[in-house]
């Protein structure tokens, strides 16, 4: 039904329930076929992205030897995951954790049921579709959380414990950011945010951006946030106990979220699937794509923080800093709700860079040794 | 006000490896690309020049691990030693190259190869007809310096590490 270019978008809005939109089997199914395969391809294109990428930062070549630039790396990885033995602890909680990975796996699978690939290509078009984003983005947690007590391993509980607690901190940020975007756009639906974005909100929003952007990071574990999966301290954390396809699960996850937040900064701060000659969805896919690769960036460049250091950043820096960025983009939104956006553009980059270089003044991120 | 703590580090950090990222890489790939050894190396085998050895055992005696192993009689006629037998275990040879420096008649040499692996402990043993040199076991610039001069240059990482700027 996208590929129909004569269909009426008009009409067909009018005609059928907004929330569902086709109100049909079939677009249920194509969709959801669209959603796995792109899910599916991506994450093995992010792996490949991130390992040579991470390579080529480091003055390495990255897997090179399986297929046209190690492009098939991450297929033959999938196969000897697949064919690896598959082991459950004896004294573990068997079916917590056989239903881990699952738990983990299909949040993030779940999260693209509401992002646009281009207008109205999606699968369902919620009107709080932001917050279904956020509160089902929290349920994998629970599945990590279980990976790590149906393991029987005390490095991955301790491990699932680092990361929950990790989570529910930075849920906060990164809710109230995404607050700021709501507020601007008008709307939950993330059809309507990419609508309402004449201008990226990356520039409107700036100090929003990068609080999501580190929190989104913090949420999906990845470096610098990565010690619950820390290899050189937990022995890769709450998946120390898992082999076979469920590591892959917990593998391909960790790649889905990644993907689900690049998604996700996409349609809220980057325009989503707008912009100038290129098809929509290939603009949307440049920007996930783009990204990410910010991410690979950050995760070669930053030393991993400390479990302390991690609470800090969240409840000192990141907290304050999200409600003081509500706060502004609410005045401003009632008070100059006109106002010119190039105008607006300035005057939110300064108020950025003055809120980061003041909580720079006052703020550490636990300096050094802490004598206890 | 003193501001420090506001992500210069960060930037930093991000300038270094993006930088790194437009740059070569320095990896190479060792079985198709190779770089050169050093002129000097003590790869692990022998070169014996059979023409200019007397027998004379200086070797044998001087080797700390016992590798070299020499059997010479005695040729009245011309009043010299017949080498017999002449071999080296490579396997006991710990590459420090003092036979190479105390032979009176410069018959001996480091080899200059270094992918000398063999599948069996017995092929560790170097007999005297296979310690000859040849093309394709070319003698090693270690204690002999026109030697040296004739071997290609060795590659260093430090020349191939080259900024783009």
């Amino acid at each position: 039904m996208i590929a129909n270019p004569s269909l009426n978008l008009e009409f067909y809005w009018q005609t059928l329930p907004p929330d569902w939109p086709g109100g049909f089997w079939w677009h249920w199914l194509v969709f959801t076929v669209i959603v796995i395969t792109f899910v599916l391809t991506l994450v093995m294109g992010y792996i490949w992205i991130e390992r040579r990428g991470m390579g080529r930062m480091q003055a390495r070549l990255g897997p090179n030897r399986t297929g046209p630039f190690g492009l098939l790396q991450p297929v033959a990885d999938a196969i000897k995951v697949l064919l690896k033995e598959d082991i459950i602890p004896a004294k573990g909680d068997k079916l917590v954790h056989w239903l881990a990975p699952v738990v983990a796996f299909t949040p993030a699978l779940l999260i693209f049921a509401v992002v646009p690939f281009q207008e109205g290509a999606v699968l369902a078009d919620l009107n709080i579709g932001i917050l279904y984003v956020v509160a089902i983005s929290s349920v994998s947690t629970v599945g990590i959380f279980m990976a790590g007590w149906g393991s029987n391993n005390k490095y991955s509980l301790l491990g699932a414990m680092r990361n929950v607690a990790a989570v529910v901190s930075y849920e906060i940020p990164l809710v109230l950011s995404i607050v700021g975007v709501v507020i601007i756009a008008g709307s939950l639906s993330l059809n309507q945010i990419v609508l309402a974005q004449d201008i990226p909100f990356i520039l409107l929003q700036p100090l929003g951006f990068l609080l999501f952007f580190i929190g989104g990071c913090a949420e999906i574990n990845r470096s610098p946030f990565d010690l619950m999966e820390a290899d050189s301290e937990l022995v890769a954390g709450f998946h120390t106990e898992y082999s076979g396809m469920k590591f892959a699960l917990f593998y391909l996850a960790e790649y889905a979220e990644a993907l689900a937040i690049s998604a996700i900064i996409t349609t809220l701060f980057l325009g989503g699937w707008r912009g100038p000659l290129l098809p929509p969805w290939l603009w949307f896919l440049l920007k996930v794509i783009a990204v990410f690769f910010v991410m690979v960036w950050t995760r070669t460049t930053f030393p991993r923080l400390r479990i302390d250091q991690l609470m800090a950043l969240a409840w000192k820096f990141l907290l304050p800093l999200a409600l003081i960025n509500l706060i502004i983009t609410g005045i401003q939104v009632l008070a100059w709700p006109e106002a010119l956006p190039w105008v607006m553009i300035f005057v939110n980059i300064a108020i950025m860079a003055i809120l980061v270089l003041l909580w720079s003044r006052f703020f550490k991120l636990g300096g050094g040794r802490v004598e206890v | 006000m003193k501001f420090e703590r506001y992500g210069k580090g960060l930037a930093k950090g991000l300038r270094v490896t993006i930088r790194h990222l437009l740059r070569h890489p320095i990896t190479t790939q060792y079985p198709e690309q190779r770089l050169n050894t050093s002129r000097r190396i003590r790869g692990n085998e022998l070169i014996w020049d059979n023409v200019k050895c007397t027998g004379c055992g200086t070797c044998a005696k001087t080797c700390p691990q016992g590798a070299i192993e020499i059997v010479t009689s005695a040729n009245p006629v011309e009043n010299k030693y017949i080498v017999e037998e002449y071999q080296v275990d490579t396997g006991y040879c710990i590459q420090c190259g003092l036979c190479v420096e105390v032979c009176p008649f410069e018959a001996l040499y480091m080899g200059y190869s270094y992918e000398r692996a063999k599948y069996r402990r017995g092929e560790l043993v170097q007999t005297k007809e296979m310690m000859l040199e040849s093309a394709d076991r070319p003698a090693s610039g270690y204690f002999y310096p026109d030697l040296a001069v004739k071997l290609p240059r060795q590659t260093l990482l430090v020349e191939k590490i080259v900024e783009k700027e």
